[in-house]
């Protein structure tokens, strides 16, 4: 590659966090005007390194050079001015200002806010015609659905005056065929010559739309392809460092009777908005039930609910024998006793507690139990004995009951938090991302372990926002979209595009967008 | 000019001169919490810059340095919280009370250090403090009815000071909602990380705002000392800090509606002052001691009806720490 | 010693340490801007606290309130509250200590009146926490704002209780008539006399026990029953508790209950053992002290009565100093106590990278 070609140029960027070495001498060239694809698993240190050339954070060693000019940044402010943009995975949005306030903030250009809104307007419907991304400018960015909230945040890099744009795993949060809309975007700006480098762990979309690949690993950087000349597999063992199994294996469900009957549920948030109406669906014991859907469409809730976090407004769930309606709820406490385990979607904030010692997250929920309480003596022997043998059936490491929860790396906790739940041997298991944050090693192991208990006759509602682990374990899926069931398929004959549709609540026919009962 | 109509006018003067106070406490607070930081120590700033200025007012013979003295003193106050708060991350509830605990006892001892009595500072003679000025055209107003009274009696003879406390607030609303600095504060204290990509400084925007707040907060104490007061005398802020912290809640931190809730505590306080001595059917006199507990029981009543509906600026509390 | 051994060497120990030598020395700069030695006065201090036998028996005395109000601010920091209104319930908690220590049927023996005035104390400082407490579970009001009003209600309320209703007739000064004699908690030196022991008079008596009591019920009842779990749960991670079947509104009116409770004993100290009578503002400062007594013992039972003591120290030395030197009043106890939640509270971290830095650095662990 000719010298003047290269928008960004990373040579030996280190950088610590404490003990964790987050990126290890990285080295990394990146063709202006090209796709670049940066694939990684959890915690191979890819949003650092993007972070670093963002000037969130500062690298400890190691050169950066853009445009060929030396860059050196100690804020984003640094990296705005040289060019550079960023979409990160959460978006930086002030939820109650309006797309222009937000497009405008740190670029006013002037102390008085009038009269840069006015400017800032003019450029951004031209920007926004020309990019194909189009939004409306004076709605508060809160009331936008969040594929419109990523426009805001692309445009917000234009606006900057961004040549690079950087966009952290974008397609988490889109159906698939927004996402497929997001790379017609990419195309446009590739036109325009904006360099795009986009952070992902999905190796289909590498596949479909980089020029260019490079591979991290644990920190470091360890290899580079042209996307043409690779291939998903290969690809994957460079993520790994091993050959992987991408697809596993399941036998024939044993599907006894339903254990879980739930009709016309509608159910509000916290903040009382109505998420999830006229749900009917029923799990049967030996039978894994997969829920797919766009994060934010009603799954989370539907979870709370059923683990009697959230009351229900109306419809009723026959459960283990009880019924919960709006005038009977039951709690977690009670749901735990007719049992009925929780994993729940948020690890950090809702499954464990990361003050406390793994012990104590081992007891989180069962701290009432008649086995290690004698009277009003907790008895601390026995809560650390359970947490032993729970530690030993689930292969956590390190197997130290007494270690902060917090100092377990993401797939230990997540191992910790099922196999506190797994071991109490529920005939209900409501599983919300099993696998978020997990390492593949850990990944494999806790999917293993998701079927055993599916053979072993219980029933399963497992929530994913990965199409593609929701597909490899059903046995039977339900789409949920703007809080509906909106499509019913069979494990075995489900494929992604019509997932994607009923994702979307994009199919033509009413009986489909009726979600049929089964 | 019937007695009732000449009560109102002059409970509503009243009102106005308890009301000065609690508007720059709670303009000081409304700065802080928009940035995302929690100031508790609003009481503890108007104690020590009410004794600050009644100190520097006495020995310097004027009331301008005991204005700019005060303003220090609370400036000072509000750069430690922010330190603690904003450089150090630690407990921003704590680090207020610390302030209010640690002006108690500074005010204590310095006033035994300096003036040789603890707790108190010497009067003030008319020179050193804030007077009221009378308003032009008192006279021409006095042959109108009605607006006659009000003028005089509500609106002309007030100190300096008074006409400043009302003129800050419109200025606030200016500041927050119509400048470059008002957006990025507002946005600093809903989600520090949308100011910090945008490459702005998260705590350079705190720090600024806290120091706006410690300023004015240096006012009210400095009103209350030598305008309001001839002196400072222990504890003389007796919670209107908190009260002021109540009305910026109940306010739901907008500029105006806060003047409002500070104007109605105000309102309330000086009608209890005036039904002391008064019977009730039943019960007979209302205790001294109820009246003088109305002030804190309306907080609470208020802070208990209303607050449901009160959402506080989403980063409020919390430091800000740089992780993805 | 392993990284993590060290880390929490730094964190339990040395940060406080640091962080109360800090506080101290700020204290010395305060001495010196008002024209006092601070060698002279931390002499003067530490004599008049330690050095002779009613010094003691005083800093014992006043170190059995910090205990009472540092076990109440430190259970309330265990959920995640902050209680600052240990003055109030201190306050009221005593009125529930006189009210059975007046009106009780004389005849009764100490063994029944005792412990009945005790819990006379404990119902009525929970009382007085009761509705702060249900206005943050249930209404969302801040709890620090409210719990500051309930100071100021419970001032209003003493005096008016004090002066309208428990005066006796005849009485000038707004004070109660004295407690049943069954109420009176021996003195130590009485005690100590009654064994052939002469030691100097001071107004430390038997609470003293009440206070260690407490501390090792507040202990097991945080670390061993499951209860306290709850609580600590709450305090660390609300979601996580509601996830794990807790209720945090009730564990928030329950602990903010407990809280309040263990602020109403000191009257068992200061009017059972000591007055015997009630009267204005015999809580006065023990309730802000406990907020500076519970972060500098880190909300942990052992380390409350290490700085229970501490400020038992202070307390009696600042009376000393008081006493010694012109230009110094009692105040500068608030003074540091003021400085003490600062450094301790506000400014914990402040030494946490340097002490990291060269005590745990990455590179030589693992």
């Amino acid at each position: 590659m000719a010298k003047s070609n290269i928008a960004i140029e990373l040579i030996n960027v280190d950088k610590h966090f404490g003990a964790v070495h987050a990126n290890d001498k990285v080295n990394l060239s990146v063709e202006s005007g090209s796709i670049h694809g940066i694939v990684g698993e959890n915690g191979a240190g890819k949003s650092t390194l993007m972070s670093i050339l963002y000037g969130f954070y500062q690298a400890d060693s190691g050169q950066i050079k853009v445009f060929n000019k030396d860059f050196r940044a100690t804020s984003s402010k640094q990296s705005i001015e040289a060019g550079i943009g960023m979409v990160h995975q959460h978006f930086m949005l002030v939820d109650n200002f309006t797309v222009l306030e937000n497009v405008v903030l740190g670029s006013e250009g002037g102390a008085l806010i009038s009269e840069s809104l006015s400017n800032a307007r003019i450029e951004l419907t031209r920007l926004a015609k020309e990019y194909g991304l189009e939004v409306e400018l004076d709605i508060a960015v809160e009331e936008l659905s969040v594929g419109m909230q990523q426009r805001v945040e692309i445009l917000k890099g234009l606006y900057k005056g961004a040549k690079v744009l950087i966009l952290d795993e974008p397609t988490g949060v889109l159906t698939p065929q927004e996402s497929d809309e997001l790379f017609r975007i990419f195309e446009a700006l590739k036109n325009q010559g904006v360099t795009i480098i986009l952070i992902t762990h999905k190796l289909r979309e590498i596949m479909s739309i980089t020029d260019h690949v490079s591979v991290m690993r644990a920190g470091k950087m360890v290899a580079h392809r042209e996307t043409s000349k690779t291939n998903p597999e290969e690809l994957a063992e460079l993520m790994i460092g091993r050959k992987v199994l991408l697809n596993i294996e399941k036998s024939k469900a044993n599907i006894g009777k339903p254990v879980l009957v739930i009709k016309n549920l509608e159910i509000a948030n916290e903040q009382g908005l109505k998420r999830v109406s006229n749900v009917s669906f029923e799990a049967r014991s030996g039978e894994i039930l997969g829920i797919a859907g766009v994060t934010g469409n009603g799954q989370g809730t539907l979870l709370k609910a059923l683990a009697g976090i959230l009351p229900i407004s109306q419809g009723s769930i026959e459960i283990m024998g009880q019924t919960i309606s709006s005038n009977n709820p039951l709690n977690p406490q009670q749901l735990r006793n007719l049992g009925v385990a929780h994993v729940p979607e948020d690890r950090q904030r809702m499954g464990m507690i990361s003050e406390f010692t793994a012990s104590e997250t081992a007891l989180l929920g069962y701290h009432n139990d008649k086995k290690i309480n004698q009277g009003i003596w907790l008895k601390r022997s026995s809560v650390k004995a359970n947490c032993e043998s729970i530690m030993h059936a689930f292969d956590v490491r390190p197997n130290n009951p007494n270690l902060m929860s917090s100092n377990f790396s993401g797939g230990n906790q997540q191992k910790l938090i099922l196999a506190r739940e797994f071991e109490r041997d529920p005939e209900v298991l409501i599983i919300g991302q099993p696998t978020r944050g997990v390492d593949i090693g850990a990944i494999e192991f806790i999917r293993k372990r998701i079927i055993e208990m599916r053979d072993a006759g219980k029933a399963i509602i497992l929530i994913s926002v990965e199409l593609e682990e929701i597909m490899s374990l059903s046995d039977r899926i339900i789409v949920m979209c703007d809080g509906e069931i909106t499509g019913t398929v069979n494990g075995a004959d489900a494929d992604e595009a019509t997932l994607g549709m009923m994702m979307a609540n994009a199919l033509q026919s009413e009986d489909e967008l009726k979600g049929a009962q089964l | 000019m019937s007695d009732f109509f000449l009560n109102t006018v002059l409970t509503l003067d009243a009102s106005v001169r308890v009301c000065v106070p609690l508007i720059f406490a709670s303009m000081a607070g409304l700065f802080a919490e928009r940035s995302g930081v929690v100031d508790i120590g609003l009481e503890g700033k108007l104690l020590m810059s009410a004794f600050i200025a009644a100190s520097a007012a006495a020995v310097f013979g004027s009331p301008w340095i005991g204005l700019l003295a005060g303003i220090f003193a609370s400036a000072v106050l509000a750069m430690i919280h922010g330190f603690a708060s904003i450089t150090y991350k630690g407990n921003q509830i704590v680090s207020g009370v610390a302030i209010n605990i640690l002006a108690s006892g500074l005010t204590m001892i310095l006033s035994l250090a300096w003036f040789k009595k603890a707790g108190i500072t010497p009067t003030l003679k008319n020179d050193q403090r804030f007077l009221s000025i009378d308003l032009p055209g008192l006279d021409l107003m006095d042959h109108i009815p009605i607006l006659g009274v009000i003028y005089r009696e509500l609106i002309s003879g007030h100190n300096v000071l008074v006409y400043v406390a009302f003129a800050i607030v419109p200025m606030v609303w200016w500041v927050v909602y119509r400048t470059r600095f008002g957006l990025r504060l507002r946005a600093v204290g809903e989600n520090p990380k949308a100011v910090d990509t945008a490459g702005l400084s998260v705590e350079a925007l705190r720090y600024k705002a806290l120091l706006i707040g410690g300023m004015l907060c240096g006012i009210g104490g400095v009103y209350i000392a030598t305008a309001y007061n001839a002196q400072f005398v222990k504890e003389m802020t007796a919670g209107s800090g908190f009260i002021a912290l109540a009305a910026l809640i109940f306010g739901k931190w907008h500029p105006y509606k806060v003047l409002a809730a500070c104007f109605l505590f105000a309102f309330l306080d000086a009608i209890s002052i005036r039904l002391q001595g008064t019977t009730i059917p039943v019960i007979g006199e209302i205790p001294v001691q109820l009246i003088e507990a109305t002030p804190y029981i309306l907080t609470i009543i208020l802070l208990a009806g209303f607050i449901g509906k009160a959402v506080p600026p989403k980063a409020s509390a919390q430091p800000y720490i740089k992780e993805l | 010693m392993t990284r993590e051994r060290r880390l929490s060497w730094i964190n339990g120990l040395l940060l406080p340490f640091l962080n109360v030598l800090t506080a101290f020395l700020a204290t010395a700069v305060v001495f010196l801007l008002i024209g006092v030695d601070p060698i002279k006065a931390t002499k003067i201090l530490i004599y008049g606290a330690l050095g002779y036998d009613e010094g003691l028996g005083y800093t014992l005395y006043y170190a059995t309130n910090f205990v009472f109000t540092g076990l109440a601010v430190a259970v309330a920091f265990h959920a995640g509250l902050f209680n600052i209104g240990g003055e109030g319930q201190a306050y009221v908690g005593g009125l529930g200590t006189a009210l059975v220590a007046l009106y009780i049927n004389p005849a009764l023996s100490a063994w029944i009146v005792i412990p009945l005035a005790i819990s006379g104390g404990l119902l009525f400082g929970a009382l007085w926490a009761i509705i702060p407490a249900y206005l943050q579970a249930y209404r969302g009001s801040h709890i620090v704002i409210t719990t500051i009003m309930f100071n100021f209600l419970a001032s209003a309320l003493m005096v008016y209780i004090l002066v309208n209703v428990l005066r006796e007739v005849g009485e000038m000064s707004p004070e109660s008539g004295d407690f049943i004699k069954a109420s009176w908690l021996p003195f130590v030196h009485d005690i100590f006399a009654s064994f052939g022991y002469k030691i100097a008079k001071s107004p430390l008596n038997l609470s003293i026990l009440v206070a260690l009591f407490f501390s090792g019920l507040v202990w097991f009842f945080l670390w061993h029953t499951r209860w306290g779990f709850a609580i600590r749960a709450v305090g660390k991670s609300n979601d996580a508790a509601i996830y794990g079947g807790i209720n945090p509104k009730k564990i928030i009116v329950i602990t903010m209950c407990i809280s309040g409770a263990l602020a109403g004993l000191v009257g068992i100290n200061e009017l059972m053992g000591v007055q015997h009578r009630l009267f204005l503002n015999f809580n006065y400062g023990y309730g802000f002290g406990g907020i500076a007594v519970a972060l500098m013992g880190r909300n942990h039972p052992i380390g409350i009565l290490i700085a229970a003591f501490l400020f038992g120290i202070l307390y009696q030395g600042g009376a000393e100093l008081d006493f010694e030197l012109q230009n110094v009043s009692r105040d500068i106890v608030v003074v540091m106590q003021g400085l003490v939640i600062l450094f301790c509270g506000g400014l914990e971290y402040l030494y946490r990278p340097v002490l990291m830095r060269f005590l745990a650095p990455i590179e030589g662990t693992e």
